[in-house]
């Protein structure tokens, strides 16, 4: 067997741990069984970084960084549950509720939602900032699918499972800030789509109940995941 | 030993916490040991009382008459429980939020009604033009989300107000559930 890369020796919430020069803070901590929140992350997709719920703070550095993009480095002292830290995530995942049009439930993944379940991890006990109240479109003109736009809240999961596993990159990001939304080819409806093959990834890596199949009723969209380490894995044996 | 008095309250919900309260079923007849209930919608009692230790509201500040309850429960009420979704984050009432009044009114009293085309004006309140969860008009002192909030955390949260202790409610409820 190849070396792989070197070690380093690095301390997470005071306790010594050693890990590969590859590897990152969220890697590791989950190794150790130490829990970091995520959302955009998923094994088997490439790392997005983009709803900074797993910042953790590392000693001497003044900034939080992100466990999830942060690869470790020798001597790191990391602190992944701190006040600081239970405060701002706590922030972040209010601001996903009031950001969207969230309403548990009425939601087909009620009880299979991510944001639910982390909502009432971090000790979410309500929402401080007014819900924004977006306009947002709903998508049925897929035969089998839903996109509920009211449910997003942008981890593009969907976007990175098309494009990197299925390959078919049907799904994109329109608009910027919170005017930002996922759109199926050019902006065009999901139905029509030239690119899509209907094969349902997208709808199973949603954390959130954005991305359903047609015709579930409250509570009744359970995702499946288990595909995904599997498909990524077998082509890392092949390359 | 004077009894801990009682508010339960309906605003704009389905009344789906107050069957959830009483799905507590025989602890009820406990509780009716401390507590004293001097308003609800179970008793008779019209006017909110001078004063009142406890009140549990269920449902969102929909219209003008939910906006004035509220206003003067607060100043009436010692600890103010938002009990339920629809008090805690304005949940299913607010999903008319993104729409104008007059366009939800004009979907409720005529594009979807058969006969007898009017809005009502009289007796019924007004809507807002906004629906809002209790803690944007008044200060809420416990927060107990679930649509509905099981009878569980229910009894949970008024054991241990008459406790005297702040209830823990994390791990006992959440949204939706």
């Amino acid at each position: 067997m190849a070396t792989r890369s070197r070690i380093k020796t690095l301390k997470i919430n005071g306790r010594d741990v050693s890990a590969h020069e590859d590897e990152t803070i969220l890697d590791v901590a989950m190794e150790h069984g130490v829990f970091i929140p995520t959302l955009c992350q998923i094994e088997g997709l490439t790392i997005s970084g983009a709803c900074r719920l797993c910042l953790v703070e590392v000693a001497g550095w003044r900034r939080l960084v992100p466990a999830c993009a942060t690869h470790v480095e020798e001597g790191m002292e990391i602190n992944t549950d701190t006040e600081r830290l239970r405060n701002y995530r706590r922030m972040i995942i209010e601001l996903l509720f009031s950001e969207g049009n969230h309403v548990c439930a009425v939601c087909v993944s009620n009880g299979n939602c991510e944001l639910q379940a982390l909502a009432q991890r971090l000790g979410m006990d309500h929402v401080r900032f007014t819900n924004l109240q977006p306009v947002r479109l709903v998508d049925m003109t897929h035969d089998r699918f839903v996109l509920d736009r009211n449910r997003c809240i942008l981890c593009l999961r969907c976007v990175r499972v098309c494009d990197e596993i299925e390959g078919a990159h049907t799904w994109d990001v329109k608009g910027r800030g919170s005017e930002a939304r996922v759109v199926s080819d050019l902006a065009t409806p999901w139905g029509d789509s030239a690119t899509c093959t209907s094969c349902g990834k997208c709808v199973n890596v949603c954390p959130v109940g954005a991305l359903v199949k047609k015709g579930r009723a409250i509570g009744e969209m359970v995702k499946r995941q288990d595909f995904l380490p599997y498909l990524s894995n077998m082509r890392e044996v092949k390359k | 030993m004077t009894k801990v008095s009682v508010a339960t309250v309906w605003l704009d919900g389905c009344s789906g916490c107050h069957m959830s309260l009483i799905d507590m079923d025989e602890r009820l007849i406990d509780l009716a040991d401390q507590i004293d209930v001097v308003y609800s919608p179970l008793v008779d009692r019209k006017e909110y009382p001078d004063w009142v230790d406890v009140a549990l509201v269920e449902g969102a500040v929909s219209s003008t008459e939910d906006f004035e309850k509220i206003k003067k429960i607060r100043a009436h009420t010692g600890i103010l429980v938002a009990l339920g979704d629809c008090a805690v984050a304005a949940n299913v009432p607010a999903m008319r939020n993104p729409f104008k009044v007059e366009d939800v009114m004009a979907r409720g009293y005529f594009e979807t009604a058969a006969i007898q085309h009017q809005v009502p004006c009289e007796v019924v309140p007004g809507l807002l033009p906004v629906v809002r969860p209790i803690h944007e008009v008044v200060k809420v002192d416990v927060f107990v989300q679930g649509c509905p909030p099981s009878a569980d955390t229910i009894h949970y949260v008024i054991t241990e107000l008459l406790a005297g202790r702040a209830p823990v409610l994390y791990d006992r409820t959440r949204p939706g559930a």
